[in-house]
């Protein structure tokens, strides 16, 4: 089943393996035309599908049968075909759905960004700032739960949960025994443990990576700073647990955090285990190995003068471009 | 009088036993079906009566089981909805609890066409005397060689399941329905791969109504050429419709398709007109899920013609002047109910049945409620009626399954059908709750549709 199809996504075609997903084919191309995801996750099985936000409009099912698809699709569930045509940025009945959708989704997100530690990499925050509207039209008592640690490491803040079943995943498919699930229907559902059972496990901290908003957060990282404030270093040690492969996250001389290594989707390189997430906090645990490339759109890399690159006005201009040579000289170096 | 063909002896006392049913008839097309037919033949003859799913989406049962995955080494199953929990539907009950050996009838037949070894019959939680009759139903077909090994001599096992459900209406759905039968949380999968494909334990899986497998019984006896005949053009044969409401005769009955709307409320055959001389002001016709529709629409289309009680002419004007066939749920408001009232009755059961999978469902369903409570209670704006109709038009077709369809479609079409009574809630909050808004025009006769020259 190597067999190879064509795609054409809002008019860039791509070639990929049959059985590639819309969004997959889109993240192979990169850039704007990459829906948006908060529920899929490539590393869990059978994640995807439930926060309708990667609709896209499939406008040429396939060679052989080019009738378009009468709704719009969730584009990390659907499979391409030889031929297909997709539409994401270039249709507005996409954009009209997906900001309907961020709508829903903000109706019971409590606007608390600035206490929240997932602020600046929240997937939710970058969304609502592409497609979100400025105000609310809901006018009623938001959903609301109190806040409840799982285990001393994690903390549970399920008013801030897009239910995006990610976590669930993560205990079903990564950890041995599932102590976490969903309790509940409709926008009473909640994620919760097993009768309020700390969660035990080796891997249960990855719960915290996977989770697209502030719901589930690393008590052990709770208020100590804001993402942006830190330096991202890729490290890695010699783990019998976990690949060992992390990312830690330097305040000065201290590493604040210790994740798994994120790529611009979000998505972890490699799970690790809590010894190496939550224990290991001393640059002497760690072997570095150099600066996390951050994507230059992400809010992390704000203030991170060395990636800045000139603004173009600079650049065209060879008087100011003389005046600002070092800057320059900074640039070329990373 | 109409023809019946499932509910023909009904009123047959001791109908629900096996001997008094076998007496009638029953069981023959069993005996047909397993000694003179191959499987090919019984899925051809489904296909050529044009039965349509009876569950709501009215997809031929024919094509659907042709659609089933025959893989080598594979089980396949056939999986009975009964969890019928639309409000205004209650004729699978009715046919469960009346005539149960109808339904095993049609199981073992169905069951044979499809090669299930295994069948199930999934049964809402809450109709547990009915989960009764039917185990007993089992048991006692079971004991008279129609199920078990070797049926008849035929050489085909099958075995039958009774699974109570645990009482959720989205478990209605088929992917839902089928996880809920495999011990999960009823969440919808996401489609595809369909349940044709991969349905229950990952296996072809055929999932259809009550009524759909019943109504093969007299496809069987009779041949699909007789079934055929019933019916109107591409609606075949008989439907049980749920009539309730303001109606003189409530009830379940047993319809030729086709006959006209006017004829199924009024003639003292059916529902014997609207109750204590009362006039009828709206209708939903198939189940809350369906458009709802005010007097003047669902007795004429937008055309001018009488609108007949068939998938067709329901569903005809589509969702500006129409309504759907839906489950026949058959609900008749007269000039004394609140239309604003209904359908947040309506939005509420829809927000509390909403099983919180994916978000313009989860959300939109609570927003809607919350919006038509204000509304229904003197609080509402005129802003609130388009926010409505926005909110509807972000949830459907936006969600994995359909009910955040089945959820924006009343909403909709209750202020597109009935601006007028929503507005009068707003500006005439203290009187809305005082009395109702009353018939209005909705009866009127419709306005000639305005021709336009041809240039």
């Amino acid at each position: 089943m190597s067999e190879r199809v064509k795609v054409t996504i809002d008019g860039i075609s791509v070639e990929v393996e049959q059985g590639t997903t819309i969004l997959n084919a889109a993240r192979l191309i990169g850039g704007e035309i990459v829906p948006p995801a908060m529920c899929y996750y490539s590393k869990l099985e059978g994640s995807g599908g439930k926060c309708r936000t990667c609709l896209v409009k499939v406008s040429k099912g396939s060679e052989k049968d080019p009738r378009p698809m009468p709704k719009l699709v969730a584009s990390c569930r659907t499979t391409v075909m030889e031929g297909m045509e997709v539409q994401n940025i270039t249709s507005p009945e996409v954009k009209e759905a997906r900001k309907g959708v961020v709508e829903l989704l903000l109706i019971n997100h409590p606007l608390d960004c600035p206490v929240c530690d997932q602020a600046g990499e929240c997937h939710l925050q970058d969304l609502s700032y592409e497609h979100g509207s400025a105000a609310t039209r809901y006018e009623f008592d938001r959903r609301s739960f109190e806040r409840r640690d799982i285990g001393d490491k994690i903390q549970l803040h399920m008013t801030r949960c897009i239910l995006c079943y990610r976590c669930v995943y993560v205990a079903d498919q990564i950890t041995d025994r599932r102590e976490h699930g969903v309790l509940g229907r409709g926008d009473a559902a909640e994620i919760s443990t097993y009768i309020e059972k700390a969660i035990e496990n080796d891997f249960s901290g990855n719960v915290i990576d996977v989770c697209p908003v502030g719901a589930l957060t690393d008590r052990t990282f709770r208020f100590k700073n804001r993402v942006w404030f830190t330096k991202p270093v890729d490290a890695h040690c010699n783990c019998d647990k976990c690949s060992g492969k992390v990312t830690l996250w330097y305040k000065g001389e201290d590493v604040i955090r210790v994740t798994a290594r994120k790529d611009e989707y979000g998505e972890v390189e490699s799970f690790i285990c809590n010894d190496c997430r939550f224990e290991k906090k001393k640059t002497s645990d760690w072997v570095i190995e150099g600066p996390r490339k951050i994507s230059k759109h992400s809010v992390i890399s704000a203030n991170h003068y060395e990636q800045l690159a000139p603004p173009p006005v600079i650049r065209k201009n060879p008087a100011l471009k003389e005046a600002n040579k070092e800057q320059f000289e900074r640039v070329i170096r990373y | 009088m109409g023809r019946k063909l499932l509910l023909e002896n009904i009123n047959v006392p001791g109908i629900n036993t096996f001997e008094v049913y076998r007496q009638h008839g029953g069981y023959r097309a069993v005996e047909k079906a397993l000694k003179t037919m191959s499987t090919d033949d019984v899925v051809e003859e489904v296909k050529k009566s044009g039965l349509r799913g009876r569950g709501g989406a009215g997809f031929p049962t024919g094509m659907k089981w042709s659609f089933l995955a025959k893989p080598e080494g594979k089980p396949r199953y056939l999986v009975c909805n009964g969890d019928e929990s639309e409000p205004g539907t209650f004729k699978d009950r009715f046919l469960m609890t009346h005539i149960p050996h109808l339904l095993i009838e049609g199981m073992i037949v169905s069951s044979y066409a499809l090669g299930a070894k295994t069948s199930y019959i999934y049964v809402r939680g809450e109709m547990m005397p009915q989960i009764r009759i039917l185990e007993r139903a089992i048991a006692e077909a079971k004991n008279a060689g129609f199920l078990g090994k070797n049926i008849l001599g035929s050489g085909y096992d099958l075995e039958l399941y009774v699974q109570p459900g645990g009482g959720a209406y989205i478990c209605g759905e088929e992917t839902a329905l089928i996880e809920s039968l495999e011990g999960k949380r009823g969440n919808p999968r996401i489609k595809p791969p369909f349940p044709a494909i991969s349905g229950l334990y990952n296996c072809p899986t055929v999932v259809n109504n009550v009524e759909s497998i019943a109504a093969v019984v007299p496809i069987i006896n009779d041949g699909a050429d007789e079934y055929a005949k019933v019916g109107i053009g591409r609606s075949t044969g008989t439907k049980l419709i749920s009539a309730s409401g303001n109606l003189n005769k409530p009830g379940v009955y047993e319809i030729e398709l086709g006959i006209p709307v006017e004829e199924f409320i009024y003639s003292d055959e059916y529902c014997g007109g609207i109750a204590n001389g009362k006039r009828l002001k709206a209708v939903v016709a198939g189940g809350s899920s369906v458009p709802i529709l005010p007097a003047n629409l669902i007795l004429k289309t937008a055309t001018g013609e009488s609108r007949l009680m068939s998938y067709e002419s329901l569903a005809e004007g589509g969702f500006a002047t129409g309504s759907m066939m839906g489950s026949g749920g058959f609900v008749a408001f007269d000039e004394d109910q609140c239309i604003v009232r209904n359908t947040w009755n309506f939005s509420r059961f829809y927000h509390h049945e909403s099983c919180g999978q994916c978000s313009p469902c989860r959300e939109g369903t609570g927003w809607m409620e919350k919006v038509l409570h204000r509304l229904e209670y003197g609080h509402g704006k005129m802003s609130d009626l388009d926010l409505l109709v926005d909110v509807a038009k972000k949830i459907e077709g936006n969600t994995i399954c359909p009910l955040g369809d089945a959820a924006a479609w009343p909403v909709a079409s209750a202020i597109r059908h009935f601006r007028d009574e929503f507005e009068w809630h707003v500006s005439h909050p203290a009187e809305a709750i005082e009395r109702n808004y009353g018939l209005a025009r909705y009866a009127d006769p419709l306005p000639k549709a305005e021709t336009v020259a041809a240039n």
